[in-house]
């Protein structure tokens, strides 16, 4: 897939690489983090492997690059929130959180068994480093929007950053939110959509088409970007870009596949919610070696 | 007899409030209604304006309370319902103090006609753990239960009522109330009318005249239902053994249904419900249509009668 540069230029000059981990460092967190993905969904023969294999690498490029937290202090008032919205994408959330020192290996094995830490969707009152309870589609931008007013009024320099699915675009609380965002003129919130083009039941075009959606955002006055969600160079830049927009609410259309690493999974939108069998976990971890 | 809107009990005390300067009022539209905007004209600041758009309202106020701050978002109480999901799972579910509230509930609310008349709000709102319902009788109650939310440590939705009933508490008198205790205000051995909201006011003229007929009747003005109060009912089975209830929302689930799930678990006493009998409203004055659907002074005074020949 073409990467489609986006409609405001974006700067180059602080490139990748040179502030933060190398780019080869994030590319095998990434790795470890899709193991841990598959081998979760696989334990628990339940879980949603495809929209957590095309999220995991902008993941991996925030947690390391940018987010300020940290697993020793998790609920410190004035952290980066980090959102994620399409709460199923949770094996994602809880491999990079393991990453970053928020979870052990033990607890990313309790993924969606009972008493567990890592519940089937990201939830904040079971999770060290989770901000947001979510599997209910199109609340977390709303959410966002609060904590990014919230640290407006507290005069504080923290920003808020969602993840958002593409399949997620089609409920209309995302767009009531969007449409305040710009009002409120919120500078400190910073939206990536994972744009996999698969939901649930099939391919989002044969369910609902969304046309340009990069256009659908700057028509309500967002600044808008665009990259190949996988290239973690684009990504690290496209972070980079997100920085320079502080007038108001930014966002990243982060073109990805679907299940992106196992080629099986790979834009099949079977793999949208179903886990792989034992046969299959074997032919996953002989390509993520 | 003074009269004003629990609405404007509610404006009220969101102006007292600001003295606690992690308050915030969210709207989404229909501040003027509501009566948020008394808050919104002395404090823009902190005021956050979102349009008529409930879903965002919800969510963007647990976004503030993680936060540390402490969210009051209001609109009509049927437009609460519109983002009754966003309460579940966004607010209700992970526990976050959002304070709602929803004005202009039940058909009191009158002229507006059926879509606007919430009848439904809290029966679903007391379906929902953690949350702590409220719907307090006049201007001087709502403004000292609104004022005891900024200190609860839960989520909530209070309703207010549309139109102006008589105060029934001074201010000395209301400041002795407490969420989720019952405020007994006739004692009377012989039936137990419990009440919320616009109600209680009826409830109370009802009292009045059965006690010129030899009926003492207690009255309790239940402005939480929920918790409930399940200790004082549970007195009152002993001392009344029986009881009408008085609410101006459906008969299902509400003051009459939470009051019919403890008796029958606890205490079992005949019961009667007043309220609205599974069917939706209409235009009319707010007085006009609580008589039309047998909600009124004479219908709490039969029910009494009726239920104290079930004992």
């Amino acid at each position: 897939m073409q990467p489609r540069w986006g409609k405001t230029v974006m700067s180059t000059e602080n490139g990748a690489g040179e502030e933060y981990s190398s780019i080869g460092e994030l590319l095998e967190t990434a790795k470890k983090c899709r193991r841990n993905i598959v081998q979760m969904v696989h334990r628990a023969n339940a879980g949603h492997p495809g929209g957590s294999l095309s999220a995991i690498d902008i993941l991996v490029a925030l947690y390391k690059t940018r987010l300020n937290v940290d697993s020793s202090n998790p609920d410190d008032p004035d952290r980066d929130r980090f959102i994620m919205s399409k709460g199923h994408a949770s094996p994602a959330v809880y491999s990079i959180l393991h990453e970053m020192g928020f979870l052990s290996s033990e607890d990313l094995t309790t993924y969606r068994v009972m008493g567990g830490v890592c519940q089937g969707h990201v939830d904040m009152k079971w999770t060290p480093g989770v901000d947001f309870s979510a599997g209910s589609l199109g609340m977390g931008l709303s959410f966002g929007l609060g904590t990014a007013l919230a640290a407006t009024l507290d005069g504080s320099s923290r920003t808020s950053y969602v993840m958002l699915g593409d399949g997620e675009l089609q409920e209309g609380q995302v767009w009531e939110a969007a449409m305040a965002a710009v009002h409120h003129e919120v500078g400190n919130l910073k939206v990536f959509v994972d744009r996999n083009r698969i939901q649930n039941d099939d391919f989002c075009e044969n369910q609902m088409r969304m046309f340009d959606v990069a256009e659908k955002w700057a028509g309500f006055g967002w600044a808008v970007h665009e990259c190949d969600g996988h290239d973690m160079n684009a990504v690290v830049e496209a972070i980079e870009w997100m920085d320079t927009i502080t007038d108001g609410p930014a966002v990243v259309v982060a073109h990805t596949i679907k299940g992106k690493g196992v080629s099986f999974m790979e834009d099949n939108p079977s793999f949208h919610g179903a886990a792989p069998n034992d046969e299959q976990l074997i032919l996953a971890m002989e390509e993520l070696e | 007899m003074t009269l004003a809107a629990s609405r404007d009990g509610y404006g009220s005390a969101l102006v007292k409030l600001a003295s606690d300067p992690d308050v915030i009022v969210v709207e989404a539209d229909l501040g003027k209604s509501t009566k948020s905007q008394n808050f919104r004209k002395l404090y823009p600041e902190r005021t956050i304006s979102l349009g008529i758009a409930e879903q965002n309202m919800m969510l963007v106020s647990a976004g503030l309370a993680t936060s540390g701050y402490k969210p009051f978002a209001s609109t009509f109480a049927i437009f609460t319902e519109r983002a009754f999901e966003q309460v579940r799972n966004g607010i209700a579910r992970p526990n976050i103090p959002v304070h709602i509230c929803g004005s202009h509930g039940g058909i009191h609310t009158g002229t507006d006609g059926s879509s606007a008349q919430s009848i439904e709000d809290l029966a679903i709102y007391r379906s929902l753990p953690n949350m702590v319902v409220l719907h307090p009788s006049d201007f001087n109650s709502t403004e000292q239960l609104t004022i005891q939310l900024a200190n609860t440590n839960s989520p909530s939705y209070t309703r207010t009522a549309r139109n102006k009933t008589p105060v029934i508490y001074d201010e000395k008198a209301a400041s002795k109330l407490q969420i989720g205790k019952g405020e007994l205000l006739t004692e009377g051995g012989d039936v137990a009318i419990i009440a919320c909201g616009v109600m209680v006011s009826k409830a109370l003229e009802a009292a009045e005249s059965l006690s010129s007929s030899g009926i003492n009747a207690t009255v309790v003005d239940m402005h939480t239902i929920k918790p409930l109060d399940g200790k004082l009912i549970s007195s009152l089975a002993e001392q009344c053994g029986c009881f009408v209830t008085a609410e101006d929302h459906s008969i299902i689930g509400g003051l009459g249904g939470a009051v019919a799930e403890h008796l029958a678990e606890n205490c079992p006493a005949p019961l009667e419900r007043i309220g609205v009998s599974d069917h939706f409203g209409q235009s009319g004055d707010g007085d006009e249509l609580l008589e039309a659907f047998s909600m009124g002074i004479s219908h709490i005074i039969a029910a009494a009668q009726r239920v104290i020949q079930r004992k």
